[in-house]
């Protein structure tokens, strides 16, 4: 894949909390900078997923948050770190169909407990660390083909 | 086939981004699940919900999806159809439930 990149491209987005109405917006910057520099369609296609469930975390459950992205000729790599209420049991949130959404979430068809599952299938590489009444932290890769 | 024709077949109302009305149609995804229509439609589906709050355009747009259809009577929020404007989002609405929204269309795209 010859990617139109000379230099290591990032960003950063600033996520509030409970902000529904932005919610989408990092993620769809993404999609639009990876397609700009001729990303596959796949590729673009997982990270998108993969951001944009990491992004509804910190607002349905964060105070804020900040999305990094990291793009280099071989991957990229999305690191999401919020200030919430960080998870309890991680095993069990990743489990498909567990979450703790509260009942006003579900309505609007989140927490549906599949967000953190999503991540981490269109992603190479995933870590959660998460420390109770501080916050979490997810990073994940992406490789290009 | 195209969204055009979907609203022709159905009488579908047209709620925004009249311009979509050209979009090609890949298939339907049926969901109100927005993790699920983010994990699993693809690309140019429409998309059936009764999900009326603006996070759906988002879904939509992130996915090319070729349009949104509101089932069952149910309207888009004001600020929903403001964003589908901007995200140039194509959004219908039916006063058919899912089920039959759903058929009808199966049986057009088969």
């Amino acid at each position: 894949m010859a990617l139109n990149i000379t230099e290591n491209i990032d960003g950063i987005f600033q996520l509030i909390g409970g902000n529904f109405s932005t919610a989408g917006e990092a993620s769809t910057q993404l999609k639009h900078k990876l397609a700009e520099i001729g990303v596959d369609e796949e590729i673009i296609r997982r990270a998108t997923i993969a951001t944009f469930e990491a992004e509804m975390n910190v607002i349905i459950y964060a105070a804020a948050g900040w999305l990094h992205y990291y793009i280099t000729p071989g991957s990229i790599k999305i690191r999401i770190e919020d200030m919430g209420p960080g998870i309890e049991n991680i095993e069990l949130a990743m489990q498909e169909g567990y979450s703790t959404a509260p009942e006003w979430v579900r309505e609007m068809g989140w927490g549906a407990g599949m967000g953190l599952p999503n991540m981490k299938k269109n992603s190479d590489t995933f870590t959660v660390d998460s420390v109770v009444g501080e916050g979490t932290t997810v990073e994940m890769v992406i490789n290009f083909p | 086939m195209k969204v055009k024709d979907l609203v022709d077949q159905l009488s579908l109302d047209v709620r925004s981004f009249k311009d979509g009305l050209g979009n090609d149609i890949t298939g339907a995804y049926v969901s109100d699940l927005l993790s699920d229509v983010m994990g699993n439609s693809k690309k140019g589906n429409v998309w059936l919900t009764l999900q009326t709050h603006l996070n759906i355009v988002a879904v939509a747009s992130m996915k090319d999806l070729s349009a949104i259809i509101i089932v069952g009577g149910r309207q888009a929020q004001e600020e929903t159809i403001k964003k589908a404007e901007q995200e140039k989002v194509t959004i219908l609405t039916t006063a058919l439930p899912s089920f039959e929204a759903s058929g009808r269309i199966y049986q057009l795209l088969k």
